[in-house]
């Protein structure tokens, strides 16, 4: 139970890496990892919003569920505080900084319905962590998360460039074949650290 | 356990975040009025926020899109003089480097923040959304239906033929493409050929759900695949499949001219249960000695006992054009022949048909200019 909050955010990255070993925020992996300025953008984007939305939402349980004995709701409330955290970013953003809104502020909306953004604030809950190591934790969860869309795209165009892909393979087939080969290979992590 | 508490937290969280949102858009995002200018001369006010998709489709113009403004189809791209900003991640992938130079975009990613100046083909001014009634459902083979929809309102439609319209897939803010197979002297109705795709949104509702008298609204015509009437040269057309609508329509609207220029209609299939229309296309053959329709079945079954052509539909088309050569072999000789170029092509089918199609037929002589084709 006492990991050092250090230790989690490593694990998260990578040998409990949300997207490779719990195979969790698959959509926009294989749909948006064509290329690759735009999966740094969409990685960027999430590492912002998967801290924000467990931060909220961690003030939300500890605060207003718990003392009212109202975990059965959580997951509703951590819904609407994602979708509605995310809304008001992305009106922030077109306001003040339009540069920003037009590099990454375009995935915004896209990334409400990442299962990865849910799944954290779920995890911290079954985790029973502490402000210090939900931080950590998302931060880590979502690193790890914009290295996989990163690398994957990568390689992906790579592929393009090089390789004479069968026809059957071609599009999400040959991404899913990548993403399994990757998670094989970061199964090698697996001993690094291990946390809950 | 206590189910109440929960609920009305829940309540008056969603009622708090809800104002807290309200609040928040009305202080952050700017009201202001833009002007749209479109072609020079159509000036539009609107207040700012809104796509230019979704601005267009409210002021009743309509441009071809299929998946409802998530920039998945592409299919909305028009060009933007100044006023819509920069490029966006989302559409870099269906905007190649040329067509971003000539500042085209997709029409649902542009938000209206600006005044803004775009450039739209005047034929799009022409489509507008009809109300239609299905009139009429057969089936032409084993996953072919062909549909006759009477319109209502605008009781009239007047397209070019090769056209396509789109249909509005209900309960969705999705539409599919297809080609109108009748004739454009036929303005209070159209004819469709859909083929069932396995897992297809539109086509298994029109082909499972649909039934006679339901109503069917659709936004149309589009497409730049049309009869180009002012050439007199021959005429060869080539289809696969559902490309028979394109192409259909094109040789009824000829047929009803009189048939004022050669047409040769190849049309291939791959069995003799996936041919069809046969039957009206060697009566029309019958009928004026100028057309002439070639059917031929890449993969017969002996059961066919199938005697025309065999063969993909281009090797045959191959064939033919070396037999039309050689018959002018002497005209070419005296210098006055011109070759192929003399022929002008209609092509509709799946893409692999129509590009090996295109090889054919510039390998044998035929103008790239003068090919005309619609891939689906």
């Amino acid at each position: 139970m006492n990991t050092h909050p250090l230790l989690i955010f490593i694990a998260a990255i990578f040998p409990h890496n949300i997207a490779l070993t719990y195979i969790l925020g698959m959509c926009p992996l294989i749909a948006i990892s064509k290329n690759l300025k735009t999966a740094f953008g969409m990685g960027i984007s999430v590492i912002f919003v998967v801290t924000l939305t467990a931060v909220i939402n961690w003030f939300v349980y500890n605060l207003i569920l718990l003392p009212t004995n109202s975990q059965i709701i959580s997951y509703v409330i951590f819904i609407i505080t994602i979708a509605a955290s995310v809304q008001l970013v992305e009106m922030l953003l077109e306001r003040f900084f339009p540069p920003l809104q037009v590099a990454f502020g375009i995935f915004l909306p896209l990334i409400t319905v990442n299962c990865i953004v849910l799944a954290v604030s779920l995890f911290m809950v079954l985790r029973e962590y502490d402000f210090i190591k939900t931080v950590c934790f998302a931060s880590g969860s979502a690193i790890g998360w914009a290295i996989t869309i990163v690398t994957v795209s990568a390689i992906k165009e790579k592929l393009l460039l090089i390789a004479d892909i069968p026809k059957g393979l071609k599009g999400p087939a040959i991404t899913m074949i990548i993403l399994g080969i990757l998670s094989l290979a970061f199964m090698g992590f697996g001993g690094m650290v291990k946390i809950r | 356990m206590n189910l109440i508490t929960p609920v009305i937290l829940m309540n008056i969280i969603l009622f708090i975040i809800t104002v807290l949102l309200i609040f928040a858009e009305s202080v952050l995002v700017p009201h202001k009025i833009c002007k749209v200018v479109i072609n020079k001369e159509r000036v539009f006010t609107t207040e700012s926020g809104a796509s230019l998709l979704s601005f267009f489709t409210k002021n009743k113009i309509f441009i071809p899109s299929a998946c409802g403004g998530k920039a998945t189809c592409g299919h909305c791209k028009i060009k933007v003089l100044n006023g819509g900003g920069p490029i966006l991640p989302t559409e870099e992938v269906f905007i190649t480097q040329k067509e971003k130079s000539a500042g085209i975009r997709l029409a649902c990613q542009v938000k209206i923040k600006q005044d803004i100046e775009v450039y739209l083909p005047e034929h799009l001014f022409e489509a507008k959304e009809y109300q239609a009634v299905v009139e009429e459902i057969s089936s032409l083979t084993h996953d072919i239906k062909h549909f006759t929809l009477k319109l209502l309102e605008p009781k009239t439609i007047n397209f070019k033929p090769g056209q396509y319209i789109q249909i509005k897939v209900p309960g969705t803010e999705e539409f599919r493409a297809y080609s109108i197979a009748s004739s454009p002297r036929q303005n209070d109705r159209i004819e469709l050929i859909i083929r069932l795709v396995h897992g297809g949104l539109c086509s298994t509702y029109m082909h499972n759900v649909l039934e006679v008298g339901d109503k069917v609204v659709f936004t149309g015509p589009f497409g730049e695949f049309f009869l180009r009437e002012e050439s007199d040269k021959e005429i060869i057309c080539i289809a696969g499949g559902c490309g028979m609508s394109p192409i259909r329509s094109i040789i009824l609207y000829l047929a009803e001219l009189g048939m004022p220029r050669k047409v040769t209609y190849f049309f291939g299939a791959r069995t003799k249960k996936d041919l069809f229309y046969v039957e009206e296309m060697t009566e029309l053959e019958k009928k004026y000695p100028n057309f002439k329709f070639i059917p031929a079945l890449s993969e017969p079954e002996p059961e066919d006992k199938w005697e025309g052509e065999v063969g993909l539909i281009t090797q045959v088309v191959e064939r033919y054009l070396d037999i039309y050569m050689n018959g002018r072999y002497e005209i070419y000789l005296s210098g006055r022949y011109e070759g192929a170029g003399v022929l002008e092509s209609y092509l509709c089918g799946p893409p692999p048909m129509i590009d090996a199609a295109i090889k054919v037929l510039t390998k044998k002589g035929v103008h790239i200019e003068n090919v005309y084709y619609d891939k689906f």
